[in-house]
């Protein structure tokens, strides 16, 4: 290319709510831009794990470099950089959006204005980015574009009214995004003959090339045999490949320069040493100080995996070692479970990165898995003045030892139409929120900001927060800090024994109720056995809540005569394979779902 | 050998069964004698074996309703079975009929073609009930009939009953199980009843069902299966499978040998049989049986047995009977220690007082016919 000069890139991102058409808006940008033809695009090319497609969502930083061929008849790189959509990637998000210049903003026509977009836009502006909007969906007959470009500028405070008014899905209004790409995203600045400075936003691994780190040049160049060393890992390796983002693939190219995005390889075999965040720098010539805004990435919610069957548990093992190496926010440790047996207690960024995991594990490395449920990271400040960071609640000290406990909080932001205010509040009363503030962003919506105990949001606050406000009641939240409350260890015994997988840590107040739905729950989980059951909820050794499973008086075919012994052989082979499915507490037989089951407790019940 | 002979007819179809049978024209039966004569005139090559040296020690014509359909018919059939395989002059030869729908004619030709066991269907001697399940008769009907098949000189009589109807009390079972045994019949095969899918009683009963809190439950069950047998015994009656009774000498042949394994034929629209541990079963599907009943394709299922399923099949179909299994058959038959082979579980078993085992019996306890499933899949696929 000779036109390569840094005011012909734009290097942008962009950000939406989930599903008002993010993905689909960046694969018209590489269709159009001649990367690929229609005819070679699968639909969603950024978005290349299968999980991704299927949930509509994008787990991974994704990137990709086309050529835009401009109305002014010059030729533009373009840079694409998709960043995850959810708030558990959000320090994921902040890295990607410091690597652009601009962003995209895209907003469904029918719906406007949403929590993750509000979260996203306020992100982006944080990071200096120059954000245009785009109205996107035109389509759609309930479609209200005017509405929603006058909600952009009244709520956003951004201009609105040269917005393309768009269709992704039917490719409709994509010249003028690409235009509006050139003429509103501010090209890179940055000096190409600094000190190498460049800003890591992403690795995956190779088991040919080793890690293979994303970057954003920012000042000086990088090449072939420059010697980098990366400023917080303080990790050192000699360059052996850089190139650029091409559609799947990793294209090599010489250099890549201030103001340039793409990839580098220098045989690192430890993810751990790419963090996402952190400054590359050549270490002959290392620039004075690293980028802003490192951190590291900490698990914020915690569970036990274990092997449905317990022999499979080596190659659960290695499953969590290779998702590891491009996952480097995944922590894992060996545990064991007198329930379940042999197993990890895995961390991740929150629930949303738990069921990924889990999934990925089910499907790409053929495991049956038993997750117990997921809980937070507890500080213990035990009489002794030792600090314990509890992940796992069979490892509670006992409450003697204990002077108090803090769970951590965050800020939760919940926008909703008028007329779910009401339930929403009320919801988050329930959940221990405080009341922060709420101000009507137009006559019709709220935003609510509250102060929610993590714990109280991992597992099903989503599900009921849409339930209450019928889908209409979006989300976002942010880590707060911890704060001290009255938590309790909550244990589930069946027919008199602890089954230590179903233990969990509660709020005091709410330990009866959650209780008393757990016994509800695996009443309805356990079969009926030959005698009866009791299942118990206890809190130091005191019973609060208790259901009985009655026994099973009956279970005998009347009839079986020459027709019928292959049917019935088929139904003894289906009763014996649900056995195998059981672990065996004393001498209960507990279906491993139940230990997943007891996770979701419906509250609307 | 057995032979399984079915006749998928009826004249109304119960409120609570599952059989492959229906209602058909007498086109239909004509074609589908036709075709049974057929199959049977050419079961060597179905099973491709010689089977013209078996002796044929029972015949069952089961159903449907066999006795609903011309007695010539039945006539026929005998007649083609006696051209095609070699039937013992002892051999048990049953036929199961309905209150309303046979004659003293029909009876006299079953005798004539050496049928001797009759099995009759009257389910509850209470009207309601009979109305309830979908029957065409009354209890009254089901009389006459009883005296006419007595009055032919059959003297191997069989009466099925179901018990635990929905909301049916103690009194309403002691109503039928009072007026059955004064009828004093030789043999008694008592079913709880099964609500099947794909039944109206499943409509109605099964899940999700309308009247479903109309059902009784496990213990109420329990306790009419309980209480069936100890009013049974006294008339003389022994329970020697799960659901069947019988005065001494007079249990169930045919069915026995499905509990013991001996081998069978099966004929006829959905029938199946074993034969050189080979599970055949044909089509259920009426125009296919017909176009095919004497060719391979009528045959939709053959599902060879191997010897360790031949074990468990041993053990689980013979723990239905009250005799239980035989040890020493059982080691004769394969060379391998019964309570070798199921250490584990019979310990277990017998722990948990379901079986009870000595050095010649394998057998259910009383509590382990409660759970006779539980116990069953024990022993499958260990």
């Amino acid at each position: 290319m000779k036109n390569n000069g840094q005011d012909r890139i734009r290097n942008f991102c962009i950000i939406a709510h989930i599903d008002h058409g993010k993905s689909t808006l960046a694969d018209r940008i590489i269709e159009s831009t001649g990367l690929l033809t229609s005819r070679e695009m699968q639909a969603q090319v950024l978005d290349n794990m299968d999980l991704e497609r299927e949930r509509g969502i994008t787990i991974k930083s994704q990137a990709v470099r086309t050529i835009y061929k401009a109305k002014d008849g010059n030729e533009y790189i373009f840079n694409l950089i998709d960043t995850p959509g959810h708030v558990d990637f959000n320090y994921e998000v902040s890295r990607s959006l410091a690597a652009c210049d601009g962003a995209i903003l895209v907003v469904d026509a029918a719906q406007g204005i949403e929590a993750q977009t509000l979260a996203n836009v306020y992100l982006a502006l944080d990071h200096d980015l120059d954000v245009f909007p785009v109205i996107n969906k035109i389509d759609l007959p309930s479609a209200e574009p005017d509405r929603v470009e006058a909600e952009i500028e009244d709520v956003i405070g951004i201009e609105a009214h040269d917005a393309p008014r768009i269709s992704a899905k039917l490719g409709t209004g994509i010249d003028e995004v690409l235009e509006q790409i050139v003429s509103k995203i501010p090209a890179p600045s940055g000096d190409i003959n600094a000190p190498l400075k460049a800003l890591i936003f992403d690795s995956v691994y190779d088991s040919y090339k080793g890690a293979i780190v994303f970057i954003r040049v920012m000042d000086g160049s990088i090449k072939k045999g420059t010697p980098v060393k990366m400023i917080a890992t303080d990790a050192s390796f000699e360059v052996v490949e850089v190139g650029y983002f091409g559609a799947g693939v990793f294209i090599p190219c010489e250099e890549l320069s201030a103001g340039m995005v793409g990839y580098f390889t220098a045989s690192i075999k430890n993810v751990s040493d790419t963090r996402v965040g952190d400054t590359v720098t050549d270490s002959e010539n290392p620039c004075d100080h690293a980028l802003p805004g490192y951190k590291k990435v900490l698990s914020m919610v915690y569970c036990g995996m274990y092997p449905a069957d317990g022999a499979k548990y080596p190659d659960l093992r290695d499953a969590l070692e290779k998702l590891k190496l491009n996952d480097a926010s995944l922590n894992y440790e060996p545990e064991t479970s007198i329930a379940l047996g042999f197993g990890f207690r895995c961390g991740f960024l929150g629930l949303l990165h738990l069921e990924v995991v889990q999934e990925r594990l089910e499907r790409e490395y053929n495991l049956d898995l038993v997750t117990t449920a997921p809980g937070v990271i507890y500080k213990v400040y035990k009489t002794n003045g030792e600090v314990i960071e509890l992940t796992n609640p069979s490892n509670l000290p006992d409450p003697s030892e204990i002077d108090y406990m803090e769970e951590p909080v965050v800020k939760a932001e919940i926008m909703v139409t008028k007329d779910y205010v009401g339930p929403i509040m009320e919801l988050c009363q329930e959940r221990r929120g405080r009341y922060v503030s709420m101000e009507y962003i137009e006559a019709s919506r709220a935003l609510i900001n509250y102060e929610l105990p993590l714990n109280e949001i991992i597992y099903d606050f989503f599900d009921a927060l849409k339930s209450r406000s019928r889908g209409y009641a979006s989300f976002d939240y942010e880590l707060k800090g911890y704060e001290r409350a009255s938590l309790v260890k909550l244990d589930i015994l069946v027919n008199h024994e602890e089954v230590d997988a179903l233990s969990f840590i509660v709020h005091a107040d709410t330990a009866y109720e959650r209780g008393r739905k757990m016994c509800e729950k695996l009443k309805e989980e356990i079969p009926r056995h030959l005698f009866e059951i009791p299942v118990q909820a206890a809190v130091g050794g005191k019973i609060i809540a208790r259901e009985t499973i009655k026994a099973m008086r009956k279970d005998v075919l009347a009839k079986c005569y020459g027709g019928d012994i292959t049917r019935k052989k088929k139904l003894l082979e289906k009763q014996k394979e649900g056995k195998k499915r059981m672990r065996q507490i004393g001498s209960v037989e507990i279906p491993q779902k139940a230990f997943m089951s007891v996770l979701k407790l419906d509250d609307d019940k | 050998m057995g032979l399984y002979i079915h006749l998928p007819f009826c004249v109304r179809k119960c409120n609570y069964c599952d059989f492959v049978s229906g209602i058909y024209d007498d086109g239909v039966k004509k074609e589908y004698v036709r075709a049974l004569l057929k199959e049977i005139g050419s079961l060597d090559r179905k099973y491709d074996t010689d089977l013209s040296d078996t002796e044929i020690e029972t015949v069952y014509f089961g159903g449907g309703t066999p006795g609903s359909i011309n007695a010539s018919f039945i006539e026929n059939i005998m007649n083609t079975v006696r051209d095609n395989l070699r039937v013992r002059d002892d051999a048990e030869i049953s036929i199961e009929i309905n209150p309303g729908i046979v004659d003293d004619e029909k009876l006299r030709i079953y005798k004539a073609n050496g049928i001797n066991r009759i099995s009759i269907g009257l389910q509850s001697a209470n009207d309601d009930e009979l109305k309830l399940l979908g029957r065409i008769h009354t209890y009254r009907d089901f009389e006459e009939c009883y005296d006419m098949v007595r009055n032919r000189g059959f003297d191997n009589v069989s009466v099925d009953i179901i018990t635990a109807l929905p909301d049916q009390s103690m009194e309403m079972l002691d109503n039928t199980l009072d007026r059955l045994t004064r009828k004093d019949p030789e043999h008694i095969s008592a079913y709880s009843l099964i609500i099947e899918e794909g039944t109206p009683f499943y409509k109605l009963y099964g899940e999700g069902g309308s009247k479903r809190e109309m059902l009784l439950c496990e213990d109420e069950e329990r306790r009419m299966y309980y209480h069936t047998e100890r009013l049974l015994s006294e008339y003389g009656y022994e329970r020697y499978e799960i659901s069947n009774f019988a005065k001494p000498g007079y249990r169930s042949r045919h069915n026995i040998s499905y509990w013991k394994r001996i081998p069978y034929i099966g004929a006829g629209l959905c029938a199946a049989g074993l034969i050189n541990e080979v599970r055949y079963k044909n089509t259920d599907d009426m125009g296919k049986y017909i176009a095919h009943s004497d060719d391979l394709l009528s045959i939709d299922e053959r599902i060879v047995i191997n010897r360790e399923e031949q074990m468990d099949e041993t053990v689980f179909l013979g723990l239905r009977m009250t005799d239980g299994v035989d040890i020493g058959n059982f080691s004769d038959r394969f060379g391998v220690s019964l309570k070798e082979r199921y250490k584990k579980e019979i310990d277990k078993l017998c722990d948990q007082e379901l079986i009870t085992i000595d050095e010649r019996i394998l057998k259910l306890t009383s509590k382990g016919i409660d759970y006779g499933n539980y116990v069953f899949s024990c022993f499958y696929n260990i």
